[in-house]
């Protein structure tokens, strides 16, 4: 009983959201969570992980020999010139195997310094301006933890990348959802991801005198949305109104497509001084598994990061931030130009979006395009109507018994959508799948294969 | 002040006319100040800002300078090391994400390591996590088990991050030094600065959630003998505390010294996290890649924080440490085995440094274990009226030292807490995990000082 009283987890584990799952891999947090303390009596109930939905859906998958669309990476190589920088890290100077500097390898920071300050039309200084972070995870980690307190309001937007809610909760802050609205569609017609939109005065009511930040994500995940000046002038003037800090999870930047732009929100007037932009070297280079971030921002910002980042993981690993610096190099030669990886990445997704667009829509799955990002949602709800009975566990959501009934009976998988919303509102979004299309033109073929198949079964 | 012109005073009210007449700027306070109030830090890191190594490793930056101060190797790692890597980096496949709480092959190469350590069985999956270095370890045990409130005793000297841990986690550290026995005449060893017994029994309360004990130790050196971690097992116990055990420099352990591992003393696996480094086992610091071992109870707290912080480490560089760590598992009677190896190479190094630092007046206590030697400076009695007269006597030594002598350390006061940094102030610690050409430049330094001397 005693060994039980001291060995808790700490409070701050006790996260009260129900099953937030990170769903690339892993494991999700307690469900529902249970505030453990050293109160007497407290017998030993720990909180028990449970196993992510994601990770039942990836088991389930392959059991069953799925076609996987589930998991948001890549299932290519990263681009040649890449994977020749980290063999370059990895076999040249052999001091590149110690401690580089805290804050970032010297020319990656100078890299990014000189990249982005040009896009965002900012002065950027290596040391003042830039953070690397172990992935745009420990980015979106040490934002939170530097300037959300306990009883500071974050405003999430649904549907969401699923981290935010738990690393607002960790720090002690209330997240504050407010959701992207479909704009209802005729039936026939397609849906787009720019159809979802704020509203404005529920986005301005959201905003209190204990409102710390906001989270921004475009292009977002999972629907794929960029949003467009207008919009972003709007979460602008709200954050500058209320003297809010900007956290803009910029991770997909290149992958807009159908021409439009992506607008970073730093660089609009009143800005730069209240927002952190961070990136991803896995999503930009197709290199997921190297796990290379950075966080862009003002120095009265960044220095509160740095102090988080020197007190948790200190360094980031100095070879890959190597091989991510001399593809940043490589590109900055060929940026905008044909033989540019981002140009050349983005053509091909693409044409991947509409080969998988296209795709679901010959058996009745309804998907709202993406603007951007690699993933977008399908609405199900016609199956919904049609077979509302899926098996299942008492009281769980149509999307999640819709995903193990398809990757058992159909080979596909997916990501039941209602897992980006907050738990209250789940229910009402219980009608999305998410599909992830940055996959190798094999995989996509092996997809048609299947619902080939899957159409075929549907006519009698 | 800026006074309105009288002339403009007839318009509108005083009150309004002021506010035209006087803004935020001029009253003090410059507009984006008064427009960002709620722009500042969590509480959470408050006071945590300063960094001595930030400050360190900028002097020390100087090519002209040989640095023996930050505790990086500047020789090369093992061939199989750095080949397991490059066969790494040309595989497509291991460029995506992988298992968060460590990568397969990784996990089952450490359970099978340190299963011959342990009595028990440890499960890879459960009882293992891999980290950002052991420091995000360190990170993932303090923030996965430590409370507000709770108490966290910390040996002094210290690795100079578990202070500033505990306080983000809003607990209190509370310090106990080594002290030295006197030893008149013979060697000074770093097994002559132990704990004292009943001063240790006196920091365990009711409050106590955990203890940190680092063997073999940084800076000092010290590998604590079976009765000395006994001694800090039977209190754990008694109050009922975790025990996280940093445990990095394992490896490196000279003669007549055993490295022991308190999660094999009995009653201890249940209440300790053991954390290892890939850095220091295999120098390779730049990596950045630890683990902690541990019951499944303790571990999936410490797995919790890792999904919500970073998530999962890099994948490459986890298969190449699981691949290298296979081939040295395979020879560990083996001489040619790194864990064998390394320690010999460096144990001829120490005694190297501690000849030096000897032949110029300093006074080493010879270290059992670890990469680093720290020597009493004050003997030396250096006049340093030009240094900044408010930082301890290390500090100034040591900046003095760098910009004299071309030769830099670390003061050991940067190890202790603030109010603590008289005890160790005359220490200035140095790093030995260097190339042989390093050591030759810093033997010349040592004869030129001591020519000048006499």
């Amino acid at each position: 009983m005693g060994l039980v009283m001291t060995l808790t987890q700490s409070s701050r584990l006790g996260l009260e959201a129900g099953c937030s799952v990170f769903l690339e891999q892993g494991l999700c947090l307690p469900y529902p969570a249970l505030k453990a303390s050293r109160s007497p009596g407290w017998d030993g109930l720990l909180p028990t992980l449970c196993l992510s939905l994601r990770v039942e859906f990836i088991k389930l998958a392959s059991e069953n020999e799925t076609v996987n669309l589930g998991q948001g990476f890549p299932d290519f190589a990263p681009p040649d010139f890449a994977m020749e920088a980290f063999q370059h890290a990895v076999s040249g100077d052999f001091m590149l195997n110690q401690y580089t500097k805290a804050f970032g390898y010297p020319p990656l920071t100078k890299v990014l310094a000189d990249f982005f300050g040009k896009l965002l039309g900012q002065e950027m200084e290596p040391l003042k301006n830039v953070l690397v972070t172990v992935g745009a995870y420990g980015a979106l980690f040490t934002a939170f933890q530097a300037l959300v307190d306990e009883g500071d309001e974050v405003i999430i937007i649904e549907p969401y990348f699923d981290c935010y809610e738990p690393m607002t909760l960790m720090a002690g802050g209330r997240p504050v959802f407010v959701p992207l609205k479909p704009s209802p569609s005729q039936d026939g017609e397609l849906d787009y991801s720019s159809n979802w939109q704020l509203d404005p005065t529920e986005l301005a009511n959201k905003f209190t005198s204990r409102t710390k930040a906001l989270v921004l994500n475009t292009p977002s995940n999972p629907l794929g949305k960029v949003f467009s000046k207008a919009e972003l002038e709007l979460v602008a003037s709200l954050c500058q109104q209320h003297d809010v800090v900007c956290i803009s999870d910029e991770v997909y930047q290149w992958l807009v497509f159908d021409g439009n732009q992506h607008i970073s929100i730093a660089s609009l007037p009143g800005m730069w001084e209240r927002t952190l932009t961070i990136g991803s070297a896995g999503k930009t280079f197709s290199a997921t598994g190297w796990k290379v971030g950075w966080v862009l921002g003002p120095d009265q910002l960044m220095k509160h990061l740095r102090t988080v980042h020197q007190n948790s993981i200190f360094h980031c690993p100095t070879q890959a931030q190597a091989a991510v610096a001399w593809s940043f190099e490589r590109e900055q030669q060929h940026f905008g130009q044909p033989s540019s990886y981002f140009v050349q990445l983005l053509q091909a997704t693409q044409h991947k979006r509409d080969h998988v667009t296209r795709s679901l829509q010959s058996v009745g799955l309804r998907p709202v395009i993406p603007q951007g990002s690699y993933f977008l949602i399908t609405d199900i709800s016609d199956f919904k109507s049609k077979m509302p009975n899926l098996p299942g566990a008492e009281d769980e959501a149509y999307d999640r018994r819709f995903v193990k009934w398809m990757i058992k009976n159909k080979g596909l998988s997916a990501i039941p959508v209602s897992i980006f919303y907050s738990v209250p509102h789940q229910k009402h979004f219980d009608h999305y799948v998410r599909f992830c299309f940055i996959k190798d033109e094999a995989t996509l073929q092996a997809m048609d294969k299947k619902l080939q198949k899957w159409k075929a079964e549907l006519t009698p | 002040m800026f006074l309105a012109p009288r002339r403009l005073c007839s318009f509108g009210s005083s009150a309004k006319f002021l506010k035209t007449i006087y803004p935020s700027n001029i009253l003090g306070l410059p507009t984006s100040a008064k427009m960002s109030l709620k722009l500042k830090n969590a509480r959470r890191i408050e006071g945590l800002d300063s960094n001595m190594w930030v400050e360190f490793t900028k002097l020390a930056a100087d090519p002209s300078v040989v640095n023996l101060g930050q505790g990086l190797p500047d020789i090369s790692p093992p061939i199989h090391v750095k080949e397991e890597l490059s066969k790494v980096a040309a595989i497509d496949g291991m460029n995506q994400y992988t298992r968060g709480f460590g990568h397969p092959s990784l996990v089952t190469a450490l359970s099978c390591l340190y299963e011959k350590f342990y009595p028990n069985k440890i499960n890879p999956n459960k009882e293992i996590l891999v980290t950002v270095g052991a420091y995000g370890s360190l990170f993932s045990a303090i923030q996965g088990l430590i409370d507000e409130g709770d108490e966290v005793i910390i040996i002094m000297p210290f690795f100079d991050c578990y202070e500033p841990m505990v306080r983000m986690v809003g607990a209190t550290p509370v310090f106990i030094p080594l002290r030295s026995k006197p030893v008149d005449g013979k060697k000074w060893s770093s097994s002559d600065w132990t704990l004292d017994p009943q001063e240790l029994a006196s920091k365990f309360s009711s409050k106590t959630k955990a203890i940190i004990v680092n063997t073999p130790h940084n800076p000092m050196g010290k590998v604590y003998t079976k009765e000395e971690l006994q001694v800090i097992a039977d209190l754990c116990i008694k109050y009922d505390t975790l025990c996280i055990s940093d445990e990095v420099y394992e490896w490196l352990v000279y003669t007549g010294n055993k490295h022991f591992k308190i999660a094999t003393f009995p009653g201890m696996w249940e209440r300790t996290i053991t954390i290892g480094s890939a850095g220091k086992t295999f120098s390779v610091t730049g990596w950045k890649l630890g683990w902690s071992i541990g019951p499944s109870y303790l571990i999936k707290h410490l797995q919790t924080v890792q999904q919500n912080t970073i998530y999962t480490c890099a994948t490459p560089l986890q298969e190449a440490l699981a691949q290298a760590f296979w081939i040295d598992i395979k020879r560990m009677d083996d001489p040619e085995c790194y864990f064998n190896s390394l320690p010999k190479e460096l144990e001829v190094k120490r005694d190297r440094m501690v000849r030096l630092l000897e032949s110029v007046g300093l006074r080493p206590i010879v270290p059992d274990g670890g990469y680093f030697i720290i020597a009493d400076v004050s003997l030396l009695d250096a006049d340093l009226s030009e240094m900044n007269n408010n930082e301890p006597y290390d500090y100034k030594f040591v900046k003095w030292m760098t910009k004299n002598k071309k030769l830099s350390a670390i003061p050991v006061s940067a190890f202790c807490n603030s109010e603590a940094k008289l005890q160790f102030e005359k220490f200035v610690r140095f790093c030995f995990i260097k190339k042989d050409s390093t050591l030759d430049a810093a033997e010349e330094i040592f004869k030129a000082w001591k020519n000048q001397k006499s």
